[in-house]
């Protein structure tokens, strides 16, 4: 990185944010984070941290761009098709036994997630029962997942990962091309309720029967992933299901014996039935 | 080489899985510092890097995990797609932050935070390879006061990474296989003289 940065600057603006904006990066895994703050300085014109957050501070619109590398972005629909492959066939048919089904997709960026879970719930004609709750903490990101536009070019992989997981449609039948856009199908966005939800700072909203966390916790130190996790306990009913990312697990976590293990390869967790 | 090295990280793209082969077959059954390894490979498939490497019966080979503790006498690899990061608690973090020089895992990304967080206590090594990255990684761990290391040209199958890395860090230690090998057997017996 260009910017060298120390820790005491990182520390310094991230509770500089806290204090004025209420956003706490504080617990987030600090070396991801520096390069992300580092690629921040480089494109953000700024030579120092510090002087980034004096401009932070004193600029609201500075601080949006700046939320912009704060949190991550990448996501695809049907990332890991097994993990999809797998909330098919063994997690939706336990799932179905609810009258109602309530899913949480927490840090659900630019809805990806949200979307491929309407349609996998679609596909087991258990969508109609069903409430998505997709939550992040960045209002660009809630306002993209919520339009439900696509780069059109970005929906042939995700079209593949659909067929790998199993899809029994086509991903076409979910959304209309429109100029260089695929915009996914109102009757899926209206399954969705899009909303702000910080896992640092947020309680449970919610009883739920799924919660998907991917690829989220990576940039949480372990302090803020317990914090997380326990959330998502609460959470939970009794036997309720907790997807993680394909390289995230409970093994570092002081709240694993909280969970069993539904299926280890796709990081899927079942909650225990309180005692 | 005075100081002890407690953790060893390897970049490297075509033609390093051969050399890392020649090398890790060659390193003593107690090899006390832990070594991270970068290697660009596809990100499709489930990566067979740690059992392929998992010849030596004294050594622990293995895919990093996120916030995984790092233990000495243990090589782990980044697991595909995904960035290998070394925090300053001496765990490892994963992110899926967005690609260096088109790669993901990237060497720069390892050696970076490697070098903020272990210093003087570091050494990087710079293989075979036909892209530019690990030069700007390398360059940072000279910077931090670790140990720099590039295969030499003359070994190397490609020699744009290498030639790159020896471009930001003109002063690292040039080694061949016999060599590298050689290196790191000398920080393994030096750790083990200062009783670590």
């Amino acid at each position: 990185m260009a910017v060298p940065i120390a820790d005491l600057e990182v520390r310094l603006l991230l509770e500089a944010i806290f204090d004025r904006y209420h956003y706490d990066f504080r617990s987030y895994a600090m070396a991801s984070l520096k390069r992300r703050l580092g690629q921040a300085c480089d494109h953000l014109g700024a030579t120092t941290l510090s002087g980034l957050q004096e401009r932070v501070l004193h600029q609201p619109e500075s601080f949006a761009e700046l939320l912009q590398y704060l949190t991550v972005q990448v996501s695809d629909m049907f990332r890991d098709p097994e993990f999809f492959r797998v909330l098919r066939e063994q997690v939706l048919p336990v799932l179905a036994t609810y009258p109602s089904i309530k899913v949480w997709v927490a840090g659900c960026s630019t809805g990806e997630e949200a979307y491929s879970l309407a349609i996998l719930l679609h596909e087991q004609q258990l969508l109609d029962r069903t409430i998505i709750y997709a939550t992040d903490i960045n209002s660009v990101s809630l306002r993209a997942a919520a339009s439900g536009v696509y780069d059109i070019t970005r929906l042939r992989s995700f079209t593949e990962n659909h067929r790998r997981s199993g899809g029994s449609g086509s991903l076409s039948d979910y959304y209309h091309a429109s100029g260089g856009s695929a915009i996914m199908d109102a009757a899926l966005r209206r399954k969705i309720t899009f909303s702000d939800h910080s896992l640092a700072t947020d309680n449970v909203f919610s009883e739920v029967h799924l919660v998907t966390c991917r690829n989220v916790l990576i940039y949480f130190d372990l302090a803020l992933q317990e914090r997380a996790l326990n959330l998502f306990g609460e959470a939970l009913v009794d036997r309720g299901f907790l997807g993680l990312g394909s390289k995230e697990s409970l093994r570092f976590s002081t709240v694993a014996p909280l969970f069993t293990e539904f299926a280890l390869a796709e990081r899927i967790y079942r909650r225990k039935a309180s005692s | 080489m005075k100081r002890p090295i407690d953790l060893v990280v390897i970049g490297g793209s075509a033609g390093a899985i051969e050399v890392l082969h020649r090398v890790i077959e060659r390193l003593p059954g107690k090899f006390g510092p832990a070594t991270a390894i970068v290697v660009h490979i596809p990100a499709e498939g489930p990566s067979l890097l740690a059992e392929i490497f998992n010849t030596q019966p004294g050594l622990k080979v293995k895919l990093a995990e996120d916030k995984e503790p790092i233990a000495g006498g243990t090589i782990y690899f980044a697991p595909p797609d995904y960035h290998l990061l070394v925090e300053k608690s001496g765990t490892f973090a994963l992110s899926l932050d967005e690609r260096v020089h088109f790669s993901r895992p990237a060497i720069d990304v390892l050696f970076e935070s490697a070098a903020d967080a272990y210093g003087e206590r570091l050494m990087g090594v710079i293989l075979s390879g036909a892209n530019v990255d690990g030069a700007a990684g390398l360059k940072a761990v000279a910077a931090a006061g670790g140990v720099a290391v590039v295969q030499s040209l003359e070994s190397a199958e490609m020699i744009a990474m290498p030639a790159a890395a020896l471009g930001e860090v003109p002063g690292s230690i040039e080694v061949d296989v016999a060599g590298l090998a050689e290196l790191l057997n000398n920080c393994a017996q030096q750790r083990a003289d200062d009783g670590r």
